[in-house]
């Protein structure tokens, strides 16, 4: 880390440039999702003149925030939404529990207090709120739900920018830039195979991570990555944040860091999103396909452990892995989007699955015996725990007895990655020099390293994007004048 | 989509809601689905009964087409609607009514105006129809009092019977207990649910009708015809009174009861219906069921034309086309009343039953939403 120039970046295509002459912008947004729309609406109410470069069709349009619920804010009092105050050392010492100390403390602390106008923020901007979802009563105190969802929430944003002036392009996605001495002088967009130069004054650069991007994903998990499912959108390419690295942008977070979550292995390549996942783990036993269990299913409650799983399935042969439980484990979490593979017995099951059915029968049995029939509580850290087994399962351990028995087939999924480019207090991206590039700004998934070093806080992506996509808009303004 | 595909894709797209749960502050859809795990026929009728079609969760979701996922609630909820209304009407044979709706409702329309005119040329030749007649009772110069009651009341009497066969099947088939139902308080929280249309309000946000954008006029249009259709009802049940008990009769002066309420809830039914059908002309056609549009579309025809021509006897009613024009108007409101069982009307029935069974189970789960 720390190291500057170490990507290649090379575009093979043949491509026609366009020659017509192009309308004139105060500001390049290139990006569409939250962090860039965020900065869109307020370059705009500045008086800037803004366009905005999306890659996805109108269709798929706003990044990974199309997936998103909820969104984690500072809040002095309990309001018709939240159920109680989330103030800014509580707010910083989740944070500073999720990364390990992983962070900025003064870009932290500057979202936090500046998270705090964002309920209202939003809603002026047509974001419309709805009562905590049924399931999710830890985030109930610290978390804003968008009525519908993210994909509302980016609905709302994109038809306030429209009323606004901001100019739009969809399909269209910024493959280079061209960066003079820490200066932001053009963008070259691509949109149905004609290549199109645009200068602005300035530039936010709000375009995602790399986790759609399976080639480089391959060059930190080697060929492992082509079993990975990425949960959000397949235009997080990570073009512009080489196109930055390349361009002597500074890097921050882990390049092999990447949010990988516990899915269902039939979820669909890309854009499966909040469906896919599978709450059943605590529940039963996880084996991997040599029909082995690898690793403590119960430590803690789901919430807190599913984004470990995502690690621990890729590290397993051919990164599958089988959640098995019985009859009685099936009331006890949220349904998900496919049905289980269902069988009367457990080697039965271990057939349909596709895994040793012996191996199977005596690793439960095993487990079965070791379990030491505590009071099974899910809303606790129950007594229920396995003696003498290794791994141990520390909480719900039940035996798994009751037919029919049910597997998922487990992979895992990417929701985002860790590396990104530094920046400041005002989104102005940081070069290799230690100074900050005049007119470049950066927000969201691209900067969000700076912040979450590794972990993660539900809902406290989107207060990123959004707190950071304010400043880069207000920046960008400023810069090109206004 | 034949019914076990359509039951099929329903339970395939519930199950995908089911583990998202984004559009649960839309309506009550969600929170009933989430009582659920698995989806049955007689689940998925009941929700799409639920469903106000207000489309803010097509909007919304992000696994809508073209996503592979291809969800799409208001057009499932639609079709699987029409097939409830096939399915529980009475008699069977009459179901084909639904498929062709359109077709099925002008064909009658136009007899209707046919047979009331062949009659009252038949009992009272050409002269009384084209004559003017001022003074009282004038109306029934043309068409005699005794038609103009009974036979609207059997055709009145028969729908309703047609209907509660209706609701007591769907009751019964969506696994309800017939004394379940005797639950005011659920009657009272169904009956506000209704009249105020509470799941047109998107949990605040209104209807994404006609487009995207977020809109409250589908409602306010809706208001107005139901009210509408409230007030002339209320006019013509007066009118009946009046002539009956109190011996007073049609036509009435311009500040009285009936005149009043069905003028008022005629101009209600004249703005509502032209409003619901152009927002209908300018709909998006993705998150809707072609054969449901149709039908929407032949029952506010008919009542446009309904108020229309009540608009046209009340201001003609002392020249000479005013019997031609009682006649018209006639067998639109006999069509529009032999129709209602076998029509949108249907939605009243169903949508309520589903309201009522909604109250009765979010009070038993313990949780209170919308």
């Amino acid at each position: 880390m720390g190291e500057c120039n170490y990507y290649n970046y090379f575009v093979g295509e043949k491509l026609r440039s366009m020659t017509d002459p192009t309308p004139q912008y105060d500001v390049l947004v290139a990006g569409g999702g939250n962090a860039a729309l965020c900065a869109a609406i307020t370059a705009r109410r500045a008086g800037a003149s803004v366009l905005v470069l999306e890659s996805a069709p109108k269709d798929f349009r706003g990044g990974n925030s199309r997936h998103t619920r909820d969104i984690r804010y500072m809040h002095k009092a309990a309001t018709e939404y939240v159920t109680h105050a989330y103030g800014e050392e509580e707010f910083w010492q989740d944070l500073l529990g999720v990364t390990g100390g992983a962070t900025n403390e003064g870009l932290a602390r500057l979202i936090i207090r500046e998270s705090e106008d964002l309920a209202d923020w939003m809603a002026k901007n047509g974001v419309r709120w709805q009562k905590p979802l049924r399931g999710t009563l830890h985030l109930a105190r610290s978390n804003l739900f968008m009525l519908g969802g993210g994909k509302a929430m980016m609905n709302a944003y994109y038809e306030t920018a429209n009323k606004l002036g901001v100019q739009v392009h969809y399909g269209t996605e910024v493959r280079e830039l061209t960066i003079s001495d820490g200066e932001f002088v053009s963008a070259l967009s691509v949109s149905a195979g004609v290549s199109r130069l645009i200068e602005t004054q300035a530039i936010v650069v709000a375009a995602g991570g790399f986790e759609a991007n399976i080639a480089w994903l391959k060059e930190y998990w080697g060929e492992a990555a082509d079993n990975f499912v990425i949960r959000g959108t397949p235009h997080n390419q990570g073009t512009l944040l080489k196109a930055l690295l390349n361009n002597g942008a500074k890097p921050v977070g882990d390049p092999r860091g990447c949010h990988a979550v516990a899915l269902d292995a039939r979820a669909p390549k890309f854009d499966g999103g909040i469906v896919t996942r599978l709450d059943s783990v605590p529940f039963g036993i996880v084996v991997n396909k040599k029909a082995q269990r690898f690793y403590d299913e119960g430590e803690d409650f789901w919430p807190k452990r599913y984004a470990i799983w995502g690690k621990l399935i890729a590290e397993q042969p051919d990164q599958i892995a089988y959640s098995i439980i019985d009859s009685e484990a099936l009331p006890h979490f949220m349904p998900s989007v496919f049905p289980p593979v269902e069988a009367a017995s457990i080697p039965k099951l271990a057939t349909a699955l596709g895994i040793e059915p012996r191996t199977l029968g005596a690793v439960v049995d095993e487990f079965n015996r070791s379990v030491n029939g505590g009071r099974f509580n899910p809303g606790t850290l129950d007594d229920c725990r396995t003696e003498g087994l290794e791994p141990q399962k520390s909480h719900w351990a039940r035996p798994i007895e009751a037919p029919p028995f049910y597997g998922y087939p487990l992979r895992a999924g990417i929701t985002f990655t860790y590396l990104g480019v530094t920046v400041d207090e005002r989104a102005q991206v940081i070069m290799c020099n230690e100074r900050p590039a005049k007119n470049i700004f950066a927000a969201g998934e691209m900067m969000a390293g700076n912040i979450l070093g590794k972990g993660y806080l539900a809902g406290f992506g989107l207060t990123i994007g959004s707190v950071f996509g304010r400043i880069a808009g207000r920046e960008a303004a400023r810069r090109a004048g206004f | 989509m034949p019914d076990f595909d359509l039951v099929k894709d329903g339970a395939r797209q519930m199950t995908i809601c089911n583990a998202c749960r984004y559009c649960e502050g839309y309506c009550a859809v969600f929170p009933a689905m989430e009582q659920r795990r698995v989806f049955t026929k007689a689940d998925l009728t009941y929700l799409a009964n639920l469903c106000f079609d207000c489309r803010d969760c097509y909007y919304a979701c992000q696994y809508a087409p073209p996503h592979e996922f291809g969800v799409n609630i208001p057009k499932l909820m639609s079709e699987l609607r029409a097939d409830t209304y096939r399915e529980f009407t009475w008699p069977a044979i009459l179901s084909g009514l639904f498929k062709q709706n359109a077709l099925a409702v002008t064909v009658i329309t136009i007899a209707s105006i046919v047979i009331v005119l062949v009659l009252v040329l038949l009992f009272q030749g050409p002269n009384l129809l084209f004559a003017t007649h001022l003074g009282a009772a004038t109306f029934y110069r043309v068409v005699p009092f005794a038609a103009m009651t009974i036979v609207p009341s059997l055709i009145a009497l028969y729908g309703f019977a047609v209907f509660v066969a209706g609701a007591v099947r769907f009751w019964r088939e969506t696994g309800g207990a017939p004394l379940q139902m005797l639950d005011f308080a659920a009657f009272w929280r169904a009956t506000k649910d209704a009249f105020g249309l509470a799941y047109m309000k998107g949990g605040g946000a209104a209807c994404n009708y006609p487009d995207e954008r977020f809109s409250a006029i589908r409602m306010w249009f809706h208001h107005l015809v139901f009210y509408g259709f409230l007030m002339d009802f209320a006019s013509t049940t007066i009118a009946a009174f009046y002539d009956h008990f109190l011996g007073w009769q049609a036509p009435y002066p311009y500040f009285s009861a009936p005149v009043v309420l069905g003028a008022v809830g005629g101009i209600g039914l004249l703005i509502g219906t032209v409003g619901l059908l152009y927002l209908k002309s300018q709909s998006d056609r993705t998150p809707a069921d072609a054969s449901m549009l149709k039908m929407d579309v032949a029952f506010l025809v008919l009542l446009l034309l309904t108020s229309f021509t009540g608009f046209a006897l009340l201001a003609l009613r002392e020249t000479s086309t005013m019997g031609t024009l009682l006649v018209i108007h006639l067998g639109v409101v006999a069509g529009l009343f032999i129709t209602l069982p076998y029509g949108k009307f249907a939605h009243v029935i169903y949508r309520y039953a589903a309201l009522l069974r909604y109250a009765i189970e979010q009070r038993r789960a313990g949780t209170h939403t919308g």
